[in-house]
């Protein structure tokens, strides 16, 4: 059972009068513990796929499954319940709130599932610990490099367990040194069981994944799996992750 | 998110921006305190024009006047009006069940027909000299400190005895405050307009209740209370004691009806010659109630049984407080309803404050709410989170301006000369707390709404 299922879901803006379709048709399976790649240029839809597939937009047409829940007409109360439980989010600006703590930010996502404030404390150092950031707890973001700023948004997006995690050109706002180590930082996470789904117009970034999925004027141009070609995908995924980490 | 949660982060966001919020808050300050400060003085004056009435025999006394004019179509019979007479108070009494008490009144007045009093080297005038029957300690609602009031006994006899206020006291024998100590003069002969007269008994000191906090702290605190350069005259009655009706019942001498009427017969109205005395006429009449209720009944049946007695001519009137009474509630209602519309104008303005800030606020931080919704706000939580910022504006405003509302009482109090204590009432405060709680939220209603329909995706792109 996928964790993920995609039945012909299609997006379709209105502007001025021009009906631009941003997904067209797109059909897609991820199982859990997948290490995914979108990749496409830009205009190509992958963002509109990642909006829709993180529960911040809803589809026009189709059908969306999320851990077994459908969710392509959920109500926005709904989704922001699923925002919150079941998705970590990464962006390429980092989006941490620049008023609060290191800590503090870590914390939110907690403070919006209505976490105890001690229970908050505790899972959030763990969280740190984990990016090895602990010891920044009480800085602001503004203090950090842009490096540690995208370890703190990973912490924050990793703090409610979420089953999938989407990072949107993670490495797009970090000099290529520290890219490569959030790079690393992913693929650590992927060993570790995480369902990862890496947003990116980099072929490069995408080749760490061993899945990557082409997105181009709005459909899936490829669905490439690197992982053991020939081999049935179902029984693949779970034995070849480890050994590619 | 939890309440004490949101409200931290908004008391955290308005500590971010000082200066914004103080400037923010200061209308909703503005509002309340002029609110409060508002109702203080108005309550002030109520509580000070309350006391006057009751001081002058409450709601429940009437007063009956002789009066010389005759209505016009009455005007031919002018000599047959003989005012008020004996015959009158002995008809209410036995004639109009709804009077409880009924006491006749020959006054000489300071400034009519005044009479001398003296005591050794002393002299005074007081303002009001009353030949009366002994009820008339309750119906002008008068109380004796020391000594005892005329009895029937006295009346009947004519005895010369008198009762005196604190007023005369204080003019014949020195006032507490010049000598000290207080004199209780009871036994001692004074001349009434030349006639000896033995004091028996004295009336409370009559004030306000400014004037007897004044005098406590004075006799508390005689060294910050003694006055720091020239005092200056505040006209007639030195402003002592309050409203004047305070000083006419500290400045009055009693003595009984027949005393009145024996001893200075000369001086009584509608006596034309001593040698002809005719029928005695009464300066007034005082009368009580037992119960405000039946205050319109019982005027009805004093006029009744007053024309039956004066054979249909309208030679008297009718006082009742009533009047009195009903101009002080307009004119504390109106007091009020311009004070409510000032403060009800400041807390809009403070409430557009408010507002204005608000949008400026969550267009400042579409980015902001645009992550916490990403990371599993929800559209409430967004409304919310709004909403108790504007909301806790406006309470820290609020009790700021509770605070100066305080402070402005005090300084009104400084500069307006009346005896009116603005009084700051605890619905006061409640009140303009309230409202000061309903213009926050009413004011971050529109800004809470539109920051929570934001679009996450939309506001993830703001720049």
């Amino acid at each position: 059972m996928p964790l993920v299922e995609l039945r012909n879901v299609s997006k379709i803006y209105h502007l001025g009068g021009e009906t631009i379709r941003a997904l067209d048709d797109v059909s897609l399976d991820i199982d859990g513990g997948e290490f995914v790649s979108v990749i496409g240029p830009s205009g190509s839809g992958k963002s509109t796929l990642m909006h829709i597939l993180g529960c911040l937009d809803s589809p026009t047409h189709g059908t969306i499954k999320l851990d077994e829940r459908m969710i392509h007409d959920a109500s926005p109360r709904e989704l922001a319940f699923i925002r919150n439980r079941k998705i970590g989010f990464v962006f390429q600006f980092f989006n941490l709130l620049p008023k609060l703590t290191v800590l503090q930010n870590v914390e939110l996502p907690m403070v919006y599932a209505g976490v105890s404030g001690r229970e908050r404390r505790e899972r959030s150092m763990r969280m740190l610990q984990m990016v090895d950031l602990d010891n920044r707890s009480k800085h602001r973001p503004s203090q950090l490099s842009g490096g540690q700023q995208q370890r703190v948004a990973i912490a924050r997006a990793l703090v409610n367990n979420p089953k999938i995690l989407f990072a949107d050109e993670p490495t797009g706002n970090l000099d290529s040194h520290t890219g490569e180590a959030i790079l690393e930082l992913f693929r650590e996470l992927s060993t570790q069981g995480r369902t990862i789904i890496l947003v990116t117009h980099d072929p490069e970034i995408a080749a760490v994944t061993p899945r990557r999925i082409e997105i181009r004027d709005g459909k899936v141009a490829n669905n490439l799996d690197a992982r053991l070609a020939g081999l049935d995908r179902q029984a693949g995924s779970a034995a070849a992750a480890p050994a590619l980490g | 998110m939890s309440l004490a949660n949101t409200i931290l982060s908004g008391l955290k966001e308005i500590w971010a921006h000082k200066f914004r919020s103080i400037l923010t808050m200061l209308g909703i300050i503005l509002g309340v305190s002029s609110l409060v400060a508002m109702s203080a003085l108005v309550k002030g004056m109520e509580n000070g024009t309350r006391e006057a009435l009751l001081a002058a025999g409450g709601l429940e006394k009437i007063r009956i006047e002789s009066q010389f004019d005759l209505p016009v179509y009455q005007r031919h019979l002018m000599d047959q009006a003989q005012g008020l007479t004996m015959e009158d108070v002995y008809a209410l009494r036995d004639g109009a069940p709804l009077v409880r008490v009924v006491t006749p009144a020959v006054e000489q007045m300071r400034f009519r027909e005044p009479m001398t009093v003296s005591y050794k080297n002393k002299t005074s005038e007081p303002f009001q000299v009353s030949g009366t029957w002994p009820d008339a300690l309750e119906v002008n609602e008068h109380k004796l400190a020391h000594g005892r009031m005329f009895g029937p006994l006295d009346d009947e006899n004519a005895a010369s005895v008198c009762v005196i206020g604190t007023g005369v006291r204080d003019d014949l024998f020195g006032s507490p405050e010049d000598l000290g100590h207080e004199v209780i003069p009871l036994g001692e002969t004074i001349n009434l307009n030349g006639l000896p007269f033995t004091i028996i008994g004295m009336f409370d000191m009559y004030e306000s209740e400014k004037a007897k906090k004044e005098r406590a702290f004075k006799k508390a605190n005689p060294k910050l209370a003694a006055a720091s350069g020239p005092t200056r005259s505040r006209g007639w009655g030195g402003g002592k004691g309050g409203h004047f009706i305070f000083r006419l019942k500290n400045n009055t001498v009693y003595i009984p009806l027949n005393t009145m009427l024996v001893k200075f017969r000369g001086l009584t109205p509608g006596s034309a010659s001593p040698t002809d005395p005719g029928p005695v006429r009464l300066s007034n009449l005082n009368m009580k109630i037992p119960s405000i209720d039946l205050l319109e009944p019982a005027v009805q049946q004093v006029r009744n049984v007053l024309m039956m007695t004066h054979k249909g001519l309208e030679d008297f009137t009718l006082r009742t407080q009533e009047d009195w009474a009903q101009e002080i509630t307009v004119a504390i209602r109106n007091a009020r309803l311009s004070g409510a519309v000032i403060s009800g104008i400041c807390l809009l303005v403070g409430g557009i404050g408010i507002m204005n800030i608000m949008l400026a606020s969550i267009s400042e931080r579409v980015r902001e709410i645009g992550i916490r919704k990403a990371i599993g706000a929800s559209t409430l939580d967004i409304f919310v989170q709004i909403l108790v910022e504007s909301t806790v504006i406006s309470v820290l405003g609020g009790i700021a301006g509770i605070g100066a509302s305080y402070a402005l009482v005090l300084i009104i109090a400084a500069f307006t000369p009346t005896d009116n204590t603005p009084v700051i009432t605890f619905s006061a405060l409640g009140v303009a707390f309230l409202f000061s709680v309903a213009v926050g939220m009413i004011a971050g209603l529109y800004p809470a709404i539109r920051a929570s329909r934001l679009h996450p995706i939309q506001a993830l792109k703001y720049d």
